[in-house]
């Protein structure tokens, strides 16, 4: 038997192997569990490895391959979750203190559909406490760094999740994207990630945040190893309620399927003056690959765009005041130690239970849906999110795919923005209106800057448009090599 | 007392659990008095990723009884988050409706005390329904979260009531309506019925309403009356002191019968309603109606004029037959079979059949011993002269005690009525002859006698002889 190459192998060539008893299962797992010991110490990615379960799974598989059954799609493929999706048995804290100690009952319809593709759960993703950030580190236990230069963020909420796939710590894991926390880590971690169509992928066991605007995603180092992620988890749940029932596309097809006859649209005011060169450049010079493989591009314009941060950050808000409500310390998670009234122990559990971020948009949204002020902030909030979904749709009767950035710069510094939440909000500039809208938006890596950073582009579908947005990222990722870049391994 | 200065106003929020076998929002069970925190599951314990899902019988539950009450059934609706902070309340909002509720309008019909009143409603929606929190005496609290998500329907009504009496005759009127429908039980030991009571006073004749008080926590016919009753005085004493009522929200102590503040208008919960985002819109489009519609059993007060205007039974008697649905449904299976007047069956179901059984549902029940059928055949018989009103009791003792048909009895032990005509002729005769001093006594004017002769002929019949025959031939006779 060949031993496995882990670092920097697709999620195809690992199955494939284990399928055709090249390598095992077990070996997969413990190759990466190799690594997660002795790297990520300096990264930070992981909140809990569950070394025991993955070894017993791994064996399930290689039984399973053993006895000529197919144990599915996934293989043997060690995966990562981030720390929001419920695993039965397995603490899950969403990253919050408030969470500590919670051992679900039950597992996410998600983490559920890849164990029965045959994918093993390495562990639980580090990420900012109720995916409520932009550099990972809010989370209440550790920071996460980013695998190009340890000492700039991963991006968030998702930055265990980016991190870990970018340092071959698993070979693909899921995220979740509330307003770009998929597709803003992925590309400052130089992998790929998809927020698919809202209600395309089950939000069932995925720890809320704001729920008309939560994705739960796939990442992978490229854009086949997304699809057939996505090609798993995606697909009508009975137990959520605003799941789609029409049929998954085929998503792995797509990405070889060429661009032939495909209209892709520039949104100007997604290249505003004053963006950095170094995206900028990266970005239409990836168009223009785009152009020459054979898409028309058409400049489209959508123009509610400058309102998405304001709506966002009242939607969410509310969305998530009313979300967090749940942590009152009487069922689960942490409990103040003492209290003399049931007013105290949920001011003192709460208190001490979340972190500054939650507390900040606890306050807010609760502030947004207070009696009599509902039609000023969340009704027009409301609104305002119709005019941005219209804008999408009128630009996709022009076109089939949007070609934007997806975060204004590349990887900042930890700590750089700690100070100024507004300008933390702004990471999510070109992310937060298609998570608005509920469309499906892929970000994958067109280039570095000079300081060997990732630089991501942002392909933007019409709701169910996953396979055109597949067609264009496989076709770029086939003329270009910025996915076989790996960082190299913290010392 | 003042009382007799003010008319009181009142309007009822009534809280009705629906009879259906899973939660409103997810699978695990509804059944009362289980094991504590036995029927939960990840959605109604408000676990983090749990994501509610609307089950469809309950919304065809409320359909009908929106159909029922003649409100408007919205074709789109929505489900609200309603938030506030309790150890009972598992996700720190209940799912409820706030501005979009499924049925508006509406009324709903019943009498007191034989006078027809109407009472419209504001709405009827949609919500779960909370845990219970159970305070053990070392001070410690438990919460048990089987009734959480329990599916109610809260009913809303204008503040079209003006007496205790009547808002308890309405609270009957909902739960005999709830049951014909089939969609509760209306148990209000277990809480299947609930109700909230909005009281205010103004000066008779007076057009402006009064400040309202809120009363909580209701929880029997008798406790509406009392609460409310309690409620009337207080403000009228309130007011004949010259203070003002306060509104506010007051929790009614049936131990102790009286009401106590909870919280002041200032004090009012913010509930921060918004839609709830997990939930797509509801609609309900017209096939759904007419299927709704189609469904719906004879309702009582339909019931009740068929009783009093087609069938001529006293309002009194209907009102009785219409209290439960399986006394009314008892009532129509034997009438369809009966052919002695209705009024006769009713006094028999009233006075025999309602005296035999706690619980008008026991009438359901397959293993009843005196089915409506078998009902039907024994007054029948009475009507038809074959048993007396006096044997008709002792065979109907018998049926409820054996289980055994009149007919049957009557045949295999010869308790029926003796009406041949032959041997009436001869005991008589033999009475005649046996007694000739009051046959002269007779004879010379005293008809009072025949009762006599009649009872020595019943004597020596075993009681068995046909009043009706042995009159006649006992006059011939003697005349």
């Amino acid at each position: 038997m060949a031993s496995p190459q882990v670092v920097g192998a697709s999620i195809a060539e690992l199955a494939d192997g284990v399928r055709a008893r090249k390598w095992k299962a077990r070996e997969l797992v413990e190759s990466f569990l190799d690594r997660i010991h002795r790297l990520d110490g300096r990264l930070g990615c992981y909140l809990l490895v569950d070394a025991d379960g993955a070894r017993w799974r791994a064996d399930q598989v290689d039984a399973a391959v053993a006895g000529g059954r197919d144990p599915g799609l996934l293989a043997g493929v060690p995966i990562g979750l981030k720390d929001i999706f419920v695993t039965r048995g397995l603490e899950t804290t969403a990253g919050s203190k408030i969470l500590r100690g919670f051992v679900p009952p039950y597992e996410s319809t998600v983490s559920t559909r890849l164990a029965a593709a045959g994918a093993i759960a390495l562990g639980k993703l580090n990420m900012d406490e109720f995916a409520m950030g932009s550099s990972n580190e809010n989370s209440a236990f550790k920071p996460v760094r980013n695998p190009w230069d340890l000492e700039r963020v991963p991006g968030g909420s998702s930055g265990g999740s980016a991190a870990s796939v970018a340092a071959s710590l698993c070979a693909g894991s899921l995220g979740t994207d509330t307003g770009g926390s998929i597709r803003q880590p992925a590309s400052l971690c130089g992998v790929a990630g998809m927020k698919p169509t809202y209600g395309r992928v089950s939000r069932y066991g995925v720890i809320a945040f704001a729920s008309s605007l939560d994705h739960p995603g796939p990442f992978g180092r490229t854009v086949e190893d997304v699809a057939a992620l996505l090609e798993v988890i995606a697909g009508h749940d009975a137990c959520d309620a605003t799941s789609i029932p029409s049929p998954v596309g085929r998503y792995r097809q797509a990405c070889a399927a060429g661009l032939a006859g495909l209209r892709v649209g520039v949104p100007e005011e997604y290249f505003q003056a004053g963006m950095d060169p170094e995206v900028e450049a990266a970005v239409r010079g990836a168009i223009d690959e785009i152009a020459r493989a054979g898409a028309k591009l058409v400049p489209v314009s959508l123009p509610h765009t400058q309102y998405a941060v304001a709506t966002y950050y009242l939607v969410c808000t509310a969305e998530a005041s009313s979300n967090l409500a749940r942590y009152d310390g009487v069922r689960y998670g942490h409990r103040t130690a003492e209290a003399s009234s049931l007013e105290e122990l949920y001011s003192k559990t709460r208190g001490e239970g979340f972190g500054v971020e939650p507390k900040r948009r606890i306050i807010l949204g609760t502030y947004v849906l207070r009696s009599g002020y509902y039609e000023a902030y969340y009704g027009k909030a409301l609104r305002v999110r119709r005019k941005i979904a219209d804008d999408f749709r009128a630009a996709f009767s022009k076109c089939d795919v949007l070609a934007t950035p997806t975060s204004p710069t590349a990887a900042f510094k930890l700590g750089e923005r700690n100070a100024d939440p507004l300008q933390m909000y702004l990471a999510d500039i070109y992310t937060v209106a298609p998570a608005l809208a509920g469309v499906p938006a892929l970000s994958q890596g067109c280039g570095f800057t000079r300081a060997n950073l990732p630089i991501g582009l942002q392909l933007i579908g019409p709701p169910l448009g996953e396979e055109a947005i597949f067609r264009v990222a496989g076709e770029y990722q086939r003329r270009t090599d910025w996915h076989k870049r790996l960082p190299k391994d913290p010392s | 007392m003042s009382v007799d200065r003010y008319e009181a106003v009142i309007g009822l929020e009534v809280h009705v659990h629906l009879a259906s076998r899973s939660k409103i929002f997810s699978w695990s069970s509804t059944a009362f008095g289980e094991e504590p925190n036995s029927c939960t599951d990840p959605v109604c314990l408000g676990l983090p990723g749990a994501l509610p899902v609307l089950n469809r019988a309950v919304v065809d539950a409320a359909v009908r009884l929106g159909l029922a009450t003649c409100s408007h059934i919205r074709p789109r609706c929505r489900f609200a988050r309603k938030h506030y902070f309790y150890p009972d309340l598992p996700k720190g909002f209940q799912i409820s409706q706030y501005e979009e509720p499924l049925c508006e309008g509406g009324a709903v019909e019943f009498r007191v005390a034989g006078e027809a009143r109407r009472v419209r409603l504001t709405r009827i929606h949609l919500e779960d329904d909370a845990g219970k929190n159970i305070h053990d005496d070392s001070g410690v609290s438990f919460v048990d979260f089987n009734r959480a998500g329990v599916p109610l329907v809260e009913i809303v009504s204008e503040p079209d009531m003006h007496s205790a009496e009547e808002a308890a005759e309405y609270m009957r009127a909902l739960r005999t309506l709830v049951r014909t429908l089939g969609i509760s039980d209306g148990n209000m030991e277990e809480g299947s019925l609930r109700c909230d009571a909005n009281v205010s006073l103004r000066l008779r004749g007076a057009e402006k309403l009064g400040t309202k008080a809120e009363l909580k926590n209701i929880n029997s016919f008798k406790h509406v009356r009392e609460a409310i009753e309690h409620e009337i005085r207080r403000q009228a004493a309130m007011l004949d002191r010259g203070e003002a009522v306060v509104q506010e929200t007051r929790l009614w102590d049936p131990e102790r019968g009286l009401s106590q503040s909870m919280r002041s208008k200032e004090h009012a919960h913010d509930y921060r309603y918004f839609p709830e985002p997990d939930l797509p819109p509801l609609a309900v489009d017209q096939d759904w109606i007419e299927r709704a519609r189609a469904s719906l059993p004879e309702l009582p007060e339909n019931r009740y004029r068929r009783y009093v205007g087609g069938l001529g039974l006293s309002g009194q008697d209907a009102g009785v037959l219409i209290s439960e649905r399986e006394i009314a449904d008892y009532f129509d299976a034997a009438s369809k079979v009966c052919a002695a007047p209705a009024k006769k069956l009713a006094n028999w179901i009233i006075n025999e059949v309602l005296a035999r059984v706690d619980d008008a549902r026991a009438l359901a029940a397959a293993d009843l011993p005196v089915p409506p059928t078998a009902l039907a055949e024994l007054v029948d018989l009475i009507d038809k002269g074959t048993l007396s009103g006096k044997l008709g009791k002792e065979v109907f003792a018998r049926m409820w005690q054996e289980g055994r048909r009149a007919g049957e009895i009557v045949a295999s032990e010869s308790v029926a009525v003796v009406s041949d005509a032959g041997l009436i002729e001869e005991t008589c005769k033999k009475v005649v002859a046996a007694n000739p001093d009051e046959v002269a006594r007779y004879r010379g004017g005293q008809s009072k006698l025949l009762g006599f002769f009649v009872g020595k002929v019943m004597k020596e019949m075993g009681g068995k002889a046909d009043p009706k025959s042995a009159n006649e031939i006992l006059r011939r006779l003697l005349g």
